[in-house]
């Protein structure tokens, strides 16, 4: 049985390589199919392990906290995380100052010793940013301390990351600063959330799914001078099972190749991934190695798929020596079936109802999102067929590409199933990514000449605190500003007051009155938000020991909540959530505070460019405990911008690959051609009209593939939307995908031309 | 070479003089002379690559000369642009081959209106001309299936349909019953040199087959890249 | 064929004795049906008569007489003309045609020229019998196509001849 096996498949495989020029071509077009199918997979697999290397380096650099209790030593070190908002940028860094001998220091991966205090290190692509004017207001951040050193890439997460080291010796003031031991713990907290992960799941189905579709159809190119062969082969002899394993032989040699050639190009490409921004910090090529699992699946599936297509192709095929029959033809494709995957599909997604994205749903949501995918990329063909069957008439070029497709719409409707896949699955996720996103800030509509920033420090005392809010008020781009005291209390412990902490802000009236609205203020006045959100009465204990954790334990000081009134929060303090109480100053002892934000609400002047940056310049990176956000534009998911990037490179990568195929099966389609088109050039034809032909025969299915996936597309997404519970934002999620498809149409029959041209030269006529 | 000389008086439709072809370095053509007179049918005959098709190549303008002049008509054919002569044979010419002439897709009354429609003949128009000729010569049954789907004498008489169906004055046939057997070759050769003789176009008969030739009015042979008048040779020694 | 012209023909490289001449024709043409004397002398005394051959001289001795042949101009003039005319095409004309294939390559004439002239000649016959055929009854087909089939013959037999010209050049010693 196996000897037998072997035997065929090895005498198909040499059929193959002896085959001569034409039967070498053929191979080697399905091997560029495959390879570039290969190329992708083996990216995608090694995904795993370049997160995995990125968090290892990550891991390597975040600071070992000094256990509590223990000796502060020569090498301890205070280290504080800071985060840099630039434009539309956001990256972070570390304050780092000595405690003991900073020759002892311990320092972080990638500098080679604790920065002193003033002394900037960063990375090469930080060091670039601030070299250029694009960053010439960046470097006012930073003081303007010079770039002492650039970090190492073993202390960075990727080649183009944005992160700084500080050297500072003003840290032992900060609240945010901590002793450090090392470097090299694991950071709390880098998980992804489940609606992440399920995202990555989705995107993973969609645009993996049209690579193996890709790769299914470049396996069966040059089938039709196949049969030819196999003819033959019964003709001397060879039996139904003989010859079926003989093609499965044949195409195997193609799929290997291919699997090679897919290997080097995998290598190449990897050389070139410093070049690629994707995602934001970048990737180094030498983290770029497929997981061994997924690298072993690919090497067994693309060759047995190989075999397993071939054979499946074959099956309704009737190999007879005098010829090949095909028993049912591209004629008569069912519709039911595959409205039943779709269907289920659409079920799998509907049923949970409303709103339903709670754990342990991810794997439903991407059997459904699968399902339904399929299911419209199943419908492809079928519209293909009907749609085609429907042409008639037209110019002549038309004429002749429709009436092409017509003998054949089942190749054409395979080569684009994977466009429509990646289209319809991107469409999907960019109404799911946009909903997202405009979910995180509130929506509201503030033009430029009213952005807002909330700038902070923590302060000792009520006097520090009015000088920060003089020095922002005073800062650059500022129009107007509204100085607060802002505070977190909880009730005192074992005591039965308020569950949640509460938020105080405290300001005069003048000040509150524009913070929130009330009929009248007087000092000693308190307020509450109104909308019964805060769960604050009259009476409660409140404790004004409000040190944060990891300090020594104090006495409680409580405070007990006086009579309060309720006032309004202006829309201005909307966006952050300031529910709470609200009070003049005479109302609470600050002074017994620990814990005390100066807080500035500052209105910009829209007619300063930058202004936002002068107040974050004013502020500073190396100021203890200050911080500053500009209301309204939080950069909030990040996760998802890297990942709706990484989707639209990912759907523009998978439109490439399939153009690739394209190329390759038109460039085939046309060589078997190669004597008609003399023939038709004989005739007088203009290459204009065999060229508008082509563009026709690539345009005709790619439309439709399209639209079905537009139409697909906007289904799952309101699906997605639906089981998220959000609206629709985005109704032209898919202006881009589809301009990227006509893009393909065009460079398609671009590509085919100067191949074209030559198959209708007049040496074509000659006979062989 | 003695049978190169055009009639007294009147130009020749087709006359080619001291044609030179070469395919890498070898000669397919070396100094080849042809005429053609106005509805006159003449058989090229000659050994397996002796350079015959190149013959017909080089007069219907697809290849381009190496040596030599074509005069179609009064104009230059060797001195035209490409899209000049492209046009020529839209208008001018009709071809038969022996074999892969018809698009496979498209149904055989739509091959035949091809010719008209290259020409800028709208297609309800184009496909009733080609159905009167597709009629004409006996396959008027087969207009609407594929090329595929008929038999090979079927095939070649659409094939004979599209080349007369836009009224040309001269017919190329490279080895038009080459792929038939005797009876359907001799049917189709009937209906081919009929047709012509009937609409008045000229033909250029390219076969290695004598009974094919016979159905012309003067053969021609070629050797060695070079174009011998035979019945001319005749004529003048008898 | 005429063994008269045959027989003048292989005058032309030389004059020869009536016995040579015998000789010589049995071994190129004479295959399965060898001259008798007779028919030699029989033969050469009408081309004598005729004025095509002239006694180059006469060997007496024991035995029957033996004189020599040699061709005048007049003989040539009448081969040249035998070899460039076409016979009339007929079947079974092979024997005839290849003669004066021999011939031509013997005497260093043109015998592709040769060729081609039958060639054509026989292609005007099958035009004539192709028109005859196209406009006549059944009967009339089936005739005319059973003597094309025969010309197609021997037309293939003309092709086939001279593209193996230059080895029977060589095997005829010419």
């Amino acid at each position: 049985m196996i000897g037998r096996w072997y035997r065929d498949l090895a005498m198909g495989a040499g059929l193959t390589l002896n085959g001569g020029r034409a039967g070498w071509t053929r191979t080697l077009l399905t091997a560029l199919g495959v390879g570039l199918g290969v190329m992708v997979l083996l990216l995608a697999s090694a995904a795993p392990t370049v997160r995995a290397a990125a968090l290892e380096r990550a891991d390597a650099r975040s600071p070992v906290y000094l256990e509590e209790g223990a000796r502060i030593g020569d090498d301890t070190v205070l280290a504080a995380p800071e985060i840099v908002e630039y434009r539309n940028t956001l990256f972070s860094g570390m304050l780092l100052g000595s405690l003991g001998d900073p020759r002892e220091a311990v320092h972080p991966p990638g500098i080679d010793r604790l920065p002193a205090a003033g002394e900037l290190y960063v990375s090469p692509a930080l060091r670039d940013l601030l070299d250029s004017p694009e960053g010439a207001l960046l470097a006012e951040r930073f003081d303007g301390a010079p770039v002492t050193g650039v970090i190492g890439t073993e202390g960075l997460r990727g080649p183009y990351e944005l992160y700084f080291y500080l050297g500072t010796d003003t840290l032992a003031q900060d609240p945010a600063s901590y002793a450090v031991s090392g470097f090299g713990g694991d950071r709390p907290g880098s998980g992804l959330s489940a609606m992440t992960v399920l995202l990555i799941v989705v995107i993973i189905v969609v645009l993996l799914l049209p690579v193996a579709a890709f790769v299914l159809t470049a396996m069966r190119f040059g089938a039709e001078s196949r049969d030819q062969r196999l003819a033959a082969l019964r003709l001397v002899g060879a039996d139904r099972g003989m010859t079926r394993r003989i093609a499965a032989g044949e195409s195997l040699v193609g799929a290997l190749l291919g699997l090679a050639l897919g290997t080097g190009f995998f290598l190449v490409v990897r050389t070139f991934a410093d070049d690629v921004r994707l995602p934001a910090s970048g990737v180094l090529p030498a983290d770029i190695s497929p997981a061994p699992l997924l690298a072993a699946l690919v090497v067994v599936l693309v060759p047995a798929s190989a075999v397993l297509v071939t054979l499946l192709a074959l099956r309704g095929v009737e190999v007879s020596p005098l010829g090949v029959f095909r028993e049912n033809t591209d004629h008569g494709r069912r519709l039911w079936w595959r409205v039943v995957v779709l269907a289920v599909g659409c079920a799998v997604l509907f049923v949970p109802g409303r709103g339903t994205n709670s754990e342990g749903t991810e794997w439903t949501v991407a059997v459904g999102v699968l399902l339904t995918l399929t299911g419209v990329t199943l419908l492809l063909p079928w519209v293909v067929e009907a749609v085609v069957g429907r042409l008639r008439g037209g110019p002549l070029s038309w004429q002749m590409a429709t009436r092409r497709l017509q003998l054949n719409s089942g190749l054409a409707a395979r080569t684009v199933s994977g466009v429509t896949i990646a289209v319809a699955g991107a469409i999907a996720l960019q109404m799911l990514f946009s909903a997202m996103n405009a979910q995180v800030p509130p929506g509201e509509d503030q033009g430029p000449a009213a952005t807002r920033m909330i700038a902070s420090a923590t302060v000792e005392t009520g006097a520090e605190g009015a000088e920060f809010a003089r020095g922002v008020d005073g800062a650059r781009g500022v129009a107007s500003s509204v100085p607060f005291l802002l505070a977190h209390l909880d009730a005192p412990p074992g005591t039965d007051g308020p569950q949640e902490r509460l938020t105080v802000v405290i300001a005069d009236c003048a000040d509150l009155e524009r913070l929130v609205t009330f009929s009248s203020c007087t000092d000693g006045d308190a307020f509450v938000t109104d909308g019964g959100e805060v769960a604050v009465r009259p009476g409660d204990r409140l404790d004004l020991h409000n040190a944060r954790a990891g300090g020594p334990a104090a006495e409680p000081r409580p405070w007990t909540v006086p009579r309060v009134r309720e006032a309004r929060i202006t829309e201005a303090l909307s966006g952050p959530n300031y529910q709470g109480l609200y009070l003049t100053p005479s109302a609470l002892p600050v002074e017994e505070l620990e814990n005390i934000q100066a807080t500035v609400l500052v209105t910009l002047d829209g007619k300063v460019p930058d202004a936002v940056e002068h107040v974050r310049n004013h502020i500073g990176v190396d100021e203890p405990g200050t911080d500053s956000r500009v209301l309204g534009s939080e950069i909030g998911g990040s996760v998802l911008t890297v990942i709706g990037d990484a989707l639209r490179a990912g759907a523009v990568l998978t439109m490439l690959v399939i153009g690739a195929s394209m190329v390759i099966s038109t460039v085939e389609q046309l060589r078997e051609r190669r004597r008609q088109l003399s023939v038709l050039i004989a005739f007088g034809t203009r290459r204009s009209t065999l060229a508008a032909s082509v563009l026709w025969q690539t345009a005709i299915p790619m439309v439709l593939g399209l639209v079905i996936a537009v139409v697909g597309g906007f289904g799952l997404g309101l699906l997605l939307l639906r089981l998220a519970d959000l609206p629709v934002t985005d109704w032209l999620a898919f202006v881009p995908l589809v301009g990227a498809g006509i893009g393909v149409i065009a460079l398609v029959t671009l590509a085919s031309l100067p191949y074209l041209w030559r198959m209708t030269r007049p040496e074509g006529l000659r006979t062989e | 070479m003695s049978g190169a000389n055009t009639a007294e008086g009147t130009e020749a439709l087709l006359t080619a003089t001291r044609l030179r072809k070469y395919f890498g370095s070898t000669a397919a053509l070396n100094g080849a002379d042809f005429t053609i007179d106005s509805g006159e049918v003449v058989a090229v005959m000659g050994p397996s690559g002796s350079g015959k098709s190149t013959l017909l190549h080089c007069l219907a303008g697809i290849l381009d000369l190496d040596g030599g002049t074509v005069r179609y008509d009064g104009h230059e054919l060797s001195a035209l642009p490409d899209t000049e002569r492209s046009r020529l044979r839209r208008s001018d010419f009709g071809f038969v081959f022996q074999f892969g002439q018809l698009v496979p897709e498209l149904t055989c009354v739509e091959n035949v209106a091809l010719s008209l429609r290259l020409a800028g003949v709208a297609r309800r128009r184009a496909e009733s001309s080609a159905t009167e000729w597709m009629a004409r010569l006996e396959v008027d049954d087969v207009r609407d299936k594929r090329p595929g789907q008929v038999s090979g004498g079927q095939r070649q008489r659409v094939a004979i349909a599209r080349a007369l169906v836009a009224g040309p004055r001269l017919i190329f046939a490279d080895e038009p019953t080459g792929a038939l057997d005797s009876l359907n070759g001799e049917r189709a050769m009937e209906l081919l040199t009929g047709a012509a003789r009937d609409t008045g176009a000229a033909v250029v008969l390219v076969t290695h087959d004598v009974r094919v030739a016979a159905y012309s009015d003067r053969e021609v042979v070629v050797r060695d890249g070079q174009v011998l008048d035979t019945t001319a040779r005749i004529a003048g020694t008898t | 064929m005429s063994i008269g012209t045959t027989l003048l023909g292989l005058l032309e490289s030389g004059p020869r004795h009536g016995y040579d001449l015998k000789r010589l024709f049995d071994e190129r043409f004479g295959h399965d049906r060898p001259l008798h004397y007779g028919q030699v002398y029989s033969t050469m005394s009408r081309l004598l008569r005729n004025g095509l051959v002239e006694v180059d001289g006469v060997e007496s001795g024991s035995g029957p007489e033996r004189k020599r042949y040699a061709i005048t101009d007049a003989g040539v003039t009448d081969v040249s003309r035998w070899l460039s005319t076409a016979e009339k095409p007929e079947p079974y004309l092979q024997s005839t045609l290849y003669a004066k294939v021999v011939l031509a390559l013997l005497t260093g004439r043109d015998a592709a020229g040769l060729l081609d002239v039958q060639r054509a000649e026989h292609l005007r016959l099958m035009r004539e019998l192709t028109r005859r055929k196209t406009s006549g009854d059944l009967a009339d087909q089936l005739v005319c196509d059973h003597a094309l089939f025969h010309l197609e013959a021997d037309i293939r037999w003309l092709e086939l001849t001279a593209s193996r010209l230059g080895r029977l050049a060589r095997e005829v010693g010419a």
